[in-house]
């Protein structure tokens, strides 16, 4: 195994520097090199989507990229999603509507939400149902997170 | 959506946000491998590349002169068990059985077995190294079909296994060793002459494949064995005190050594009850001196956790013209898996109760086959028997041509009506269930289009009592301290904490639930078999009236009268002469009346429940060149007895849908002749995703359950039981085509409509 790298990013808007091996994923480092452990994992082979953070704008799932791939990258997390003590539009959401049972897919669902959202301010069912379709949740059926992505959006829309 | 009356409590059938909400959707919530401690290391197991061979010899020294590699542990280093059976919380096991499983010993009896952990410095390591352990095989043959493993030349899997007799079979003659470990009969009645009494008979077999509970945080544990000889174990588990005296008695330390601490749980659905990795980790730490993590891979989760089993069933129904069922024969036999254990029992008592059926009978077998050892999943063994049952009552309704929810409610088991294996019901909502769907406007809208088609399907599942403890101390602000043992996987601490909140005339909000460790609340049985809404929640009322007779005393004694003059009112304690303290002014008083109030609250598991019924109405759409089939509408009915938080059952009964849409259409173990399951991936397995599936709408039925204040009924379990029969018959209403397979996947749907 070679040396170790310093790679330099910013994560939720702070610049960070971390150190690690070349065969280390983001997840990995988000994980257990930075400690920001609300990124989940649940397979590690880009299944699941538990492990879902947005790089450069883009959504992406964490296992899949090798943390020396992000060097200069701008990373958003679910702990960024969180303004200070406040809360965004579409956790609320998620909580108001009961859109998370065990939750450790809900990091991951709200992180691709915000993504969907960015580009979409007003999805369609179907248009939330394809872009949420790399999210796996076994424990809710789906129903009520289609329906908080879609409240979140309805509110963020009468802010705007 | 639901459609609820005007809710006749204040708090119960309200809509708070859950106390553990905000963690959840903030990435604070801590999961099991989200747990660091100082001087943590990291552990990997090896895993057995065969389904059936016997271990000539392990040798770890290569992997122990990696640098890095801070222990390594075989079966040698766990105790030896010898046959003894040990009762854990949910069903008896042997512990002979419980170790080789953990880590194998003389064989290996599926691909994935453990044999072996290494613990490192980091995972890489610890994963390189695991490469390096030599093992010697000596290859068997591998025993993949149930009906093969039952033929008395098959190779034998457990030597020590002799089959068990459980109802009116008789009891094993020989004393050869089989793969079949228990064998069930039910009676009732006099089945010859019930079918002797129909005009018609259906009968068919069913064949379903091996499917998991699928939840997505796998399983994980963390492990410190100090030098004091107590061991903390942090991990995702459904039953913390089962976890703790598993961990224990393989172990072989006193029970009061092991401290379980539950962390927040990723899904459970039946998989996480059985411990796997807890002594292993717990074995590293001692070795090494450091604290262990293990976190089980995804491929990890499906070969080698607990799925449910695949079965092979004969089911035969009779009946008259006018369609009141005459009698009924099932024979079912499951695939344990590798050591007995499979709920095939449960689905022996499940196969005909949603009827009132005059005369029965039932046989089950369970039997060991070269598979990871089955567990239970939701409702475990009643969607098997469910799919095959309302599979042939459809075919009736379609014979006889009888309108499917009038046949239902005509021959609906009720208040009375006695189980095959010969239970009693008490109050039950099968009825309203099939009204409720009979009445929807689902049921009653007209579906056009081509190879369309609509099926129902009703379903059972027991609900378990067993038992629990709460303590909840008041706080000096008016608000309560709830403290429980029930590990919260959808939303429990919510409805826990209002039924508390509804006894003292609180509000949810004021109360504070915290899931604790075993050291820190009494017993507590699994959060499974939909008990923990019930039975958890009695031992909560029990604790808030505890409380009540405490603050009774408090006022009675500020008043300067006696406590019979005294009594407990909305939230208040009102006195004779229309004195009024309320909860939050007695609160402020407590330190100076006398200290603390604490109440606490058992269930002793004396107390088992009715049982929840529901019946599903499904719309597909199949495309005749393809086979696949795509679900267009969906309605759940279930009798919840009464919804604490409404959008929680919601949740439990779309959750569980959807899982058994899952499960009729895509889901199974693809195996190869090897015994190689080729598809341990999520990709490959291909659970339902958000985009497979439209919303799933609910009707929730309320037949209050008497033996709870509240009337609950468990709701989380029996949704998935009516999906994969609802969508055959919907299926055959499309297109003609009777399915007699689980999954119901495109290649197999398209065979059966080449035949046509």
């Amino acid at each position: 195994m070679s040396g170790k790298r310093i790679v330099s990013v910013s994560i939720n808007g702070n610049p960070t520097e971390f150190l690690c091996e070349p065969r280390q994923t983001l997840l990995e480092v988000l994980r257990n090199t930075l400690n920001m452990t609300g990124t989940k994992e649940g397979c590690s082979n880009g299944n699941c989507g538990a492990c879902t953070v947005v790089v450069d704008g883009r959504p992406v799932v964490s296992c899949l990229v090798l943390a020396v791939e992000v060097e200069g990258a701008e990373i958003h997390t679910i702990e960024g999603v969180t303004c200070g003590v406040e809360m965004d539009e579409v956790q609320s959401a998620f909580l108001e509507g009961a859109a998370l049972q065990c939750g450790i897919c809900t990091p991951g669902f709200i992180v691709q939400a915000e993504a969907l959202l960015a580009q979409n301010p007003a999805p369609t069912e179907d248009d939330i149902r394809f872009y949420l379709a790399g999210n796996l949740c076994r424990c809710t059926g789906y129903d009520k997170i289609v329906r908080a992505v879609q409240a979140a959006a309805k509110k963020r829309q009468s802010v705007s | 959506m639901a459609t609820i009356d005007k809710p006749k409590y204040k708090v119960i059938g309200t809509r708070p946000i859950r106390h553990d909400g905000v963690d959840k959707v903030t990435g604070r919530a801590q999961y099991g491998a989200d747990i660091k401690l100082s001087g943590m290391i990291y552990g990997a197991l090896l895993r057995s590349p065969h389904a059936h061979a016997r271990i000539k010899n392990v040798d770890t020294s290569r992997a122990l002169a990696v640098t890095g590699v801070r222990a390594i542990v075989t079966s040698a280093d766990l105790p030896e068990q010898g046959d003894r059976v040990v009762e854990l919380g949910e069903g008896a096991v042997n512990m002979r059985h419980l170790t080789a499983n953990v880590l194998a010993r003389e064989k290996v009896l599926y691909k994935g077995h453990a044999i072996a952990a290494v613990a490192a410095d980091n995972i890489h390591i610890a994963q390189e190294a695991v490469k390096l352990i030599d093992v010697e095989f000596e290859l068997l043959t591998p025993l993949l079909d149930v009906q093969e493993a039952m033929r008395v030349d098959a190779p034998i899997l457990n030597d020590e296994i002799r089959t068990e007799s459980f109802g009116s079979a008789p009891a094993a003659q020989d004393s050869q060793p089989t793969n079949v470990a228990k064998h069930f009969i039910f009676e009732k009645g006099d089945l010859a002459a019930g079918l002797a009494e129909a005009d018609l008979i259906v009968e068919r077999e069913f064949d379903t494949a091996t499917v998991h509970q699928g939840y997505i945080e796998p399983h994980n544990a963390t492990v410190h064995w100090n030098a004091d000889g107590k061991i903390t174990v942090w991990m995702s588990t459904q039953g913390s005190f089962s976890a703790r005296h598993q961990t224990a008695e393989l172990l072989k330390v006193p029970i009061s050594s092991v401290k379980v601490v539950p962390m927040e749980i990723g899904g459970g659905f039946g998989g996480k009850i059985s411990v796997y990795l807890p002594p292993v980790a717990a074995l590293l730490s001692k070795k090494s001196g450091h604290p262990v993590q293990l976190v089980m891979s995804r491929t990890d989760v499906f070969e080698a956790t607990g799925p449910t089993p695949g079965s092979h069933m004969r089911m035969k129904l009779g009946v008259t013209k006018d369609g009141r069922l005459t009698a009924g024969a099932a024979w079912i036999a499951f695939e344990a898996g590798a050591y007995t254990g499979s709920p095939v029992g449960a689905a022996c008592m499940c196969v005909f109760s949603c009827y009132d059926l005059p005369h029965g009978r039932v046989e089950g077998f369970d039997v060991c086959v070269n598979k990871p050892r089955s567990n239970a999943y939701r409702a475990p063994g009643s969607t098997h028997v469910a799919f095959a049952i309302e599979t042939l009552v459809d075919e009736i309704c379609e014979k006889l041509e009888i309108d499917p929810a009038e046949f239902r409610l005509k021959n609906a088991a009720t208040e009375g009506t006695r189980r095959v294996d010969g239970p009693v019901f008490s109050r039950i909502g099968m009825k309203e269930t099939v009204e409720a769907i009979k009445n929807s406007e689902h049921y009653r809208s007209s579906l056009e289009g081509k190879c369309r088609g609509r099926g129902i399907a009703s379903g059972f599942w027991f609900n378990a009592g067993l038992r629990s403890s709460v303590s909840a101390t008041v706080n000096p602000d008016g608000t309560v301290s709830l403290v429980e043992g029930s590990t919260d996987i959808g939303g429990s601490r919510a409805s826990i904490a209002m039924q508390l909140a509804e006894t003292l005339g609180i509000t949810a909000e004021e109360v504070i639930p915290s899931v604790v460790d075993t050291d820190s609340v009494g017993y507590t049985d699994v959060t499974g078999g939909s008990r923990v809404t019930f039975s958890t929640g009695i031992a909560a009322i029990k604790a808030a009236e505890d409380i009540q007779s405490q603050l009774l005393q408090r006022a009675a004694l500020l008043w300067e009268m006696d406590v019979s003059c005294v009594r407990y009112e909305d939230g208040a304690v009102v006195g004779p002469d229309g004195q009024s303290l309320s909860f939050k002014e007695l609160a402020a008083k407590l330190n100076a009346t006398g200290g603390a109030v604490i109440g606490r609250g058992t269930s002793t598991g004396e107390v088992n429940q009715a049982g929840a019924y529901g019946t599903h109405c499904v719309d597909v759409e199949v495309d005749p060149e393809l086979g696949k089939v795509q679900i267009l509408r969906y309605t759940a009915a279930q009798d919840v007895g009464t919804a604490i938080h409404p959008s929680y059952v919601e949740g439990q009964i779309q959750g569980g849908v959807v899982q058994g849409i899952g499960w009729a259409l895509n889901e199974e173990y693809w195996y190869d002749g090897e015994g190689e399951m080729r598809n341990a991936t999520y990709l490959d397995y291909r659970i339902p995703t958000c985009y497979d599936v439209p919303m799933i709408d609910t009707i929730i039925v309320e037949v209050p359950d008497p033996q709870h204040p509240y009337g609950v009924r468990g709701a989380g379990e029996v949704p998935i039981c009516p999906p994969p029969a609802a969508i055959a018959n919907a299926i055959h209403d499309a297109i003609g085509v009777r399915m007699e397979q689980l999954p119901m996947s495109p290649p197999r749907l398209l065979e059966e409509i080449l035949k046509k």
